[in-house]
């Protein structure tokens, strides 16, 4: 999932300015269990955006935001609401706000600010294990990621700043190093650690990702 | 042939000492800190935006000293450039006469003063070791060839007393492999702990500079300690400073005793003087090459 957090609330008053008229949308997915623009945050936004002079003109939460067809047909559904407003402010990752750029003409506002991709460690408690790097080396080290975890993304060893097993960023974390080397040494396995490992290919990961499915079409039995 | 690595190459216990570059365009004192040290040492380490706060670049002071007929060891970080810049530059330097080389990895730069900057680590230590090997065999990174080959003496740094020895003996060997000729050290303290790490690294085939950082106080001792990761002071150190009616005199006297006891078992001292330079010539004085 996508980890998100709220702009604050006067970041999102100026980006409104000149708009009387909104139109909430918010994301069933991701921002929901992160507590960002699920319907409760919208409502709660609803509520401030009123008592700040703004007027909601109507407000939903979409299954998925960040699927751009499913955002048409909802908008579509609700041409007459949205069309009163003279903005929409989206609760959803930047793909969901680009899913809605995507399918209106109207001046779209983006009320979260995307963080990161988040594993669920427990209800509220979000942290970030992939970085989506395009070429996965997580069987070298047995299921630690240090392309992630490790602030420097060094793939050869740890870079000598850890202080007593802590990472030099952040003093409250372990060193990925640390766990990769005890996670290996236990299993007897500590030579993936002297494997070299080349520099990473960031060709795979040229922005924007784009991915195409080629899914050959089953024929009907008969 | 640097100097530096003949020296070490001939089996003399070589002496290398290290100088913080302005943060702005006053180079004359760098430069007669540089003539100063160049005195008693055979290389003189120009930092690259060490702990990651922003100075002039290393290329351009290590010219500098060539230019005076001085031996600079370049600081090439990983933090602060990818493979493009890091091979052009290298190009620059070896036609500035610049051969002698350290890779590092850079603190993080949320450590320094542009804490919001973008951080590059395209490579790591290992590989920018890896890339330096592939420049002086005609080629780049890429496999094209290259007009004009350089020469690089190419040096990287160990922690002898790093939390978990085996794994920084792991990274050690990577950087060997990959074409680490010398290795300069965190500070070290323990003659006993540091001789050690020396048996436990006999099988690599590379020189080994021991870091010598001046103990100016007990506080910074202790400080070092609690915060500086891979250095350990013991606490007898702090206590004869503590005890000592002159602090200058004591840290002076433990800096040669450790730089004795390194004749016996490392290939030469990496002097940091944290300030102190005027005070190298005292640091050596018990020295013999």
């Amino acid at each position: 999932m996508i980890a998100s957090k709220q702009k604050p609330f006067q970041e999102i008053l100026q980006s409104l300015e000149g708009e009387e008229k909104i139109f909430i949308v918010g994301c069933g997915d991701c921002a929901t269990i992160c507590h960002t623009g699920g319907e409760e945050e919208v409502w709660e936004m609803e509520e401030k955006l009123n008592s700040h002079g703004k007027k909601v003109v109507g407000t939903v939460v979409i299954d998925v935001a960040c699927h751009t067809l499913k955002v048409r047909s909802i908008f579509n559904e609700l041409k007459e609401q949205i069309g009163q407003a003279d903005g929409l402010l989206i609760l959803a990752c930047g793909a969901g706000v680009q899913s809605a750029s995507q399918v209106t003409d109207k001046t779209v506002h983006p009320g979260l600010d995307s963080l990161f991709l988040a594993n669920i460690r427990r209800h509220g408690e979000f942290t970030e294990r992939c970085s989506m790097c395009g070429q996965c080396i997580l069987d070298l080290t047995r299921g630690i990621c240090p392309v992630t975890r490790c602030p420097k993304g060094l793939i050869n060893g740890p870079c000598g700043g850890a202080k007593d097993g802590q990472c030099e960023v952040d003093p409250q974390r372990e060193c990925c190093w640390v766990e990769i080397y005890e996670r290996l040494k236990k299993r007897g396995e500590l030579d993936r650690l002297r494997r070299y490992q080349p520099p990473k290919d960031f060709e795979r990961t040229v922005k924007p990702g784009n991915l195409t499915l080629h899914i050959p079409r089953k024929g009907i039995a008969k | 042939m640097s100097k530096l690595s003949q020296e070490l190459e001939a089996g003399r216990f070589a002496v290398t000492a290290e100088i913080v570059p302005p943060k702005g365009t006053n180079v004359q004192q760098t430069i007669s800190t540089a003539r100063l040290l160049w005195k008693f040492v055979q290389g003189i380490n120009i930092n690259e935006n060490p702990h990651a706060i922003m100075r002039i670049s290393s290329l351009a002071v290590s010219h500098l000293l060539v230019e005076s007929g001085m031996e600079p060891v370049f600081h090439v970080t990983a933090r602060d450039k990818n493979r493009l810049a890091l091979q052009s530059e290298l190009l620059g330097a070896a036609v500035l006469g610049i051969e002698n080389i350290l890779v590092v990895a850079g603190d993080h730069q949320s450590l320094g003063d542009h804490k919001e900057a973008k951080p590059v680590y395209d490579l790591d230590s290992v590989q920018m070791l890896h890339m330096i090997s592939t420049l002086m065999s005609g080629k780049d990174l890429a496999g094209n060839p290259l007009d004009g080959t350089p020469t690089f003496f190419p040096g990287a740094v160990v922690h002898p007393q790093a939390d978990i020895p085996e794994l920084e003996i792991i990274k050690m060997e990577k950087k060997v492999a990959g074409g680490a000729r010398f290795f300069q050290t965190q500070a070290i303290y323990d003659l006993d702990a540091f001789a050690a790490f020396m048996d436990q690294i006999k099988h690599l085939e590379t020189k080994v500079l021991a870091g010598i950082v001046l103990l100016k106080s007990p506080r910074m001792g202790r400080f070092m300690n609690e915060k500086i990761p891979g250095i350990r002071v013991p606490e007898g150190l702090i206590e004869r400073l503590e005890k000592s009616s002159d602090v200058v005199d004591e840290s002076l006297a433990i800096a040669r005793e450790l730089i004795a006891g390194c004749q016996d078992l490392c290939h030469g001292v990496h002097l940091m003087t944290i300030g102190w330079y005027d005070k190298v010539e005292k640091m050596l004085t018990d020295l013999v090459r």
